[in-house]
């Protein structure tokens, strides 16, 4: 179980204006700006949901999956995952939890994947027997068997994805985070790895957080969404309630770019949510964003 | 422990296939240890002895240094620690269960331990079958030769606790560049890379002697010939044992304040 509440981050940014004269000035006296990335945050996940975290770039969602793995200290707001306080309880936290960086890389560069994968299972004290089965289960699922022994640098960015998904559930964590796993993968790639998570919370009833810009990757896997935009959570709901929402603002509005600002009408009720539905997820979402003024 | 270990298995294994880096850095290091040679024997020919260290002694030193080279050079840092600190892929790191200190000294051991294992064989065959006095003469004795070994893996220890202290000094700053150039040519002087410490002029001598440099390269290189012996051997090692607990201690609470600092700022 997993609880945020009343969670604030503040960011300080450097701030000049253009030029030289500016740039001579800030040596001497720097300006300020607060950005508050996370402001009163709050949200309860239990345990085997699968949660997409939405909200256009800057709106706080890494920050968030910072702060739930341990690796960023809130100003202030309770953070409880499972008992523990991840930024307090920083190593022991991280034996539990399972985190996927989809801009980053945690498989060594120069050495065969597999070199890679027994180095996590001596960094997490996995049982060998356990540490066994994990493994043969996740090539099989995942379809590692070509790739475990090839340097990770000759991968593909799909099989790299698969390979790193894979290291983050070698110790079986019971808790996934998942920071935009499907960021430039191809249409093959992206369902073979939507359709891995979907089993794994399934048949192990692991809890996932997805963050992602891609709807569709939203659209597969989760149950539960919540918008996050300006650092605050617009909206907890399903995938239904946001197309109900949008409908219900803008009919089908979404031809032109200011249809926010357009008053609603002939579209109409009757159609409603099926309407809706018939309009690209992407389409919902942005109307979302623009309802919200994002 | 080990996961550590781990580490430095990984680290060292991977270290081994690099194995064109490994010829090119032979050949520099023979080239650069003959042009030393001659520039030293150009010197002593003048007045041996006006020299504080025998000719054969500062062979055995040069030749040492040269298949060492990889466990010594200040210079030889591990890249992808600054990168891994500069584009932000410490997140995946924190989100372990390991110190993020000890991971890295067990890599840059490994790293150094690799490249010096693939280097030093063939230099030191060859030092070794040069004529006397340009090669690389037997060691001292049977006990300078164990207090060598000791005092070589002490001395790693030692240059690698120092260079943590620059990988952690990267949490502070835009970019590395300036650290590693003002460390690693402060280290390579005061070492005794560029010459040996026994010609510095005493007084300046006496002061480096005193400084965690002298106890990297400086100690097992004069060590084996017999030129660091009896009491001042004994000084030395101290030094070492002394510099070691201080820079790791230095560089661990270093590293507490670098990594709360991110935690609090953002990766």
């Amino acid at each position: 179980m997993i609880t945020m509440e009343h969670v604030c981050k503040t960011y300080r940014i450097a701030k000049r204006n253009a030029g030289a004269k500016e740039a001579w000035k800030a040596l001497f006296r720097r300006e300020y700006d607060e950005i508050r990335a996370l402001d009163d945050v709050g949200f309860t996940i239990r345990d085997g949901e699968m949660v997409g975290y939405i909200g256009p770039n800057g709106a706080g969602k890494s920050s968030t999956i910072k702060i739930l793995s341990g690796i960023l200290t809130p100003d202030g707001g309770t953070v409880l995952v499972d008992g523990r306080v991840p930024y307090r309880d920083r190593l022991e936290h991280a034996r539990e939890i399972g985190v996927v960086f989809g801009q980053r890389s945690q498989l060594w560069w120069d050495v065969p994947v597999i070199d890679s994968f027994e180095l996590l299972r001596d960094i997490y004290s996995i049982p060998n027997s356990q540490y066994r089965q994990n493994l043969e289960e996740l090539t099989q699922r995942l379809c590692l068997e070509e790739l475990l022994r090839t340097p990770a640098r000759q991968l593909s960015l799909g099989q790299r994805m698969r390979c790193e998904i894979a290291a983050s559930l070698l110790h079986g964590p019971r808790i996934l985070f998942l920071d935009e796993p499907t960021i430039g993968l191809d249409a093959v790639s992206k369902l073979a790895v939507r359709e891995f998570i979907l089993e794994q919370n399934k048949e192990h009833g692991t809890t996932v957080i997805l963050t992602t810009h891609d709807m569709q990757d939203i659209e597969a896997l989760t149950s539960r969404i919540l918008l996050i935009g300006k650092g605050r959570i617009l909206l907890d709901g399903t995938l239904e309630d946001i197309r109900k929402r949008t409908a219900h603002k803008n009919g089908f509005g979404n031809e032109s770019g200011d249809a926010a600002e357009k008053p609603d009408g002939e579209s109409g009720g009757a159609a409603g949510g099926s309407g809706a539905a018939a309009v690209g997820i992407d389409e919902t979402v942005a109307e979302l964003y623009r309802s919200f003024d994002l | 422990m080990k996961k550590y270990l781990s580490f430095f298995r990984l680290r060292f294994v991977m270290g081994l296939q690099y194995r064109a880096a490994a010829l090119a850095g032979m050949v520099t290091q023979f080239f650069w240890g003959f042009m030393e040679l001659m520039i030293f024997r150009a010197f002593y020919r003048a007045d041996a002895a006006a020299f504080p260290m025998t000719f054969s002694a500062t062979a055995s030193y040069l030749w040492l240094q040269q298949a060492f080279l990889a466990l010594f050079g200040a210079w030889l840092l591990e890249n992808e620690i600054f990168d891994t600190i500069m584009n932000g892929n410490i997140a995946y790191e924190l989100c372990r269960p390991i110190q993020v200190y000890d991971m890295w000294y067990a890599r840059s051991i490994a790293k150094r331990l690799s490249e010096a294992t693939l280097r030093c064989v063939p230099i030191l065959v060859v030092a070794a079958l040069l004529p006397e006095p340009y090669g690389l003469a037997a060691p001292a004795s049977f006990p300078h030769f164990l207090m060598f070994a000791i005092t070589l893996a002490l001395g790693v220890a030692v240059t690698v606790a120092f260079t943590m202290l620059i990988y952690v000094l990267t949490f502070f700053v835009v970019s590395p560049q300036g650290l590693r150039i003002f460390f690693t040519s402060a280290t390579e002087l005061l070492a005794g890379a560029v010459i040996p410490l026994p010609f510095f002029p005493e007084g300046i001598r006496k002061v480096i002697e005193l400084l965690p440099f002298a106890s990297m390269q400086n100690v097992p290189l004069r060590v084996y010939s017999g030129d660091l012996s009896g009491v001042e051997m004994g000084r030395a090692v101290f030094f070492q044992i002394f510099w070691l607990g201080a820079l790791v201690l230095m560089g661990k609470l270093l590293c507490r304040t670098a990594l709360r600092r991110v935690t609090v700022q953002g990766g």
